[in-house]
């Protein structure tokens, strides 16, 4: 599990008692987060009616994600457009750079993806509240049940809200760290197998690294999605 | 074949839990909370920078972009479009140009023509009016002429029959009761004829 380590690049950086050091970890948060900003920095800077390769791509991503975004929660999102944005490049970014030997995965940290998820969480709820008032615990009561349900399914409800972050961070993070120790495992089987009996767990490790790929790609569109789907409970109560 | 997969599969799932265990012995470095503080921070500040440069400059020229195209495309449809209502409005104008043209030249064939028979018909008509005038008058003549030659025959005839018979008897003849006889005569030959 040595890929998952935290270590301190550079000094000890210190706020008050607190420990901020800068970190592998951090290291690849900036290289994702600069990769995404020149990247589509690039793809937005020229103008031009066909588009070449990184416009195509940054313009491609913009309307895919705009697609998502009216498509799960409707125009009422479109405020929202430019943080799901981020969110969906930052954690694509991440899952993919995880995927470069002896790069580290941000996302496959649980404390990443919780931070996420419960500013997420957070903020959903304050969307919620301020758009619908005390309406937006109506939420917790859906309409047609019978009366003799329903404590049940309030309580359901509320459970089930309750735990949105968690297992939108949980779901993420255990992907993430799920997909890597695998890869790590069927690579210490090709050392340990020799020659002989290596090119099984290798074969296997080749064809795990493109399902991975599509994991990382996966999860990043699964956890913005979901913000999404959230945003659309706050947006457009529909119990 | 089976069996073996399923082994090696065993083998598998019983070497990762293995390794993940052994790993594990000093706990699962996510669950260290040495940094967590540390990440909590930098992913603030990463991702705050990430969202505030993409919101504020790179989106919105991206959108623009898109926009843009957009609109330019809208109007070079527009202006296809345009085009294509004045090709066909040409294409019309063509059609009813040969149209008409081949309208006129049907008239003016077809003018022309009645000129011609009417010219030929006045030329027939007046030919023939000619050659019935100059029938007419043949045969006016002819009649005439028949008529004048019976009478002139009969005055002839009872001369010469007059002479005859002052030759023969020597004596003079009534010359009236002669010409009665011969226009009997000529009367019979007639009727004969005619029968």
């Amino acid at each position: 599990m040595y890929q998952f380590n935290v270590y301190r690049i550079g000094p000890e950086i210190k706020l008050g008692s607190v420990d901020i050091s800068f970190t592998n970890a951090s290291l690849f948060m900036v290289i994702s987060s600069l990769a995404i900003l020149i990247i589509f920095n690039l793809g937005a800077k020229k103008k031009t009616l066909i588009p070449d390769k990184l416009q195509l791509l940054s313009e491609l991503s913009y309307s895919f994600v705009a697609k998502m975004i009216s498509d799960t929660a409707g125009s009422k999102a479109k405020p929202y457009f430019s943080f799901i944005f981020s969110l969906f490049m930052f954690v694509l970014f991440c899952n993919m750079f995880g995927m470069i030997p002896y790069a580290f995965t941000v996302t496959s940290h649980i404390i990443v993806t919780f931070v996420l998820a419960a500013f997420i969480f957070i903020g959903v709820t304050i969307i919620g509240f301020m758009k619908h008032g005390l309406g937006y615990l109506k939420l917790f009561v859906p309409s047609g049940v019978p009366m003799v349900l329903l404590p049940l399914i309030v309580v359901i409800e509320i459970i089930s809200y309750l735990s949105r972050p968690i297992s939108l961070s949980v779901r993420l993070f255990a992907n993430m760290m799920a997909g890597h120790t695998m890869m790590k495992v069927f690579g210490g089987f090709v050392i340990s197998l020799g020659i002989v009996g290596g090119w099984l767990p290798l074969s296997f490790s080749v064809a795990l690294t493109g399902l991975e790929i599509l994991v990382a790609f996966l999860q990043a569109y699964v956890f913005a999605i979901l913000t999404c789907i959230y945003l659309n409970d706050a947006l457009n109560l529909h119990h | 074949m089976l069996k073996k997969i399923v082994i090696l599969l065993f083998v598998t799932c019983f070497a990762c839990f293995n390794t993940v265990f052994a790993a594990e012995s000093g706990g699962m470095p996510q669950l260290n909370p040495e940094f967590w503080i540390s990440q909590i921070f930098w992913l603030i500040i990463t991702f705050g920078i990430l969202f505030i440069v993409l919101t504020k400059v790179i989106l919105p020229k991206i959108s623009d972009n898109l926009e843009t195209r957009k609109s330019q495309i809208l109007e070079n449809i527009e202006t296809a479009d345009k085009q294509k209502e004045e090709s066909q409005k040409k294409i019309d104008e063509y059609e009813k140009i040969i149209l008409d043209s081949k309208l006129k030249a049907k008239s003016y064939f077809n003018e022309a023509r009645e000129k011609i028979l009417d010219d030929i018909n006045k030329k027939k008509a007046a030919l023939e009016k000619d050659l019935d005038e100059e029938i007419s008058e043949v045969e006016k003549e002819l009649y005439d002429l028949k008529n004048k030659s019976g009478e002139k025959i009969n005055k002839i005839a009872a001369e010469t029959s007059a002479e005859l018979i002052k030759e023969l008897i020597g004596e003079e003849v009534n010359s009236s009761s002669i010409a009665a006889i011969v226009e009997d005569q000529s009367k019979i030959n007639k009727e004969r004829k005619d029968v």
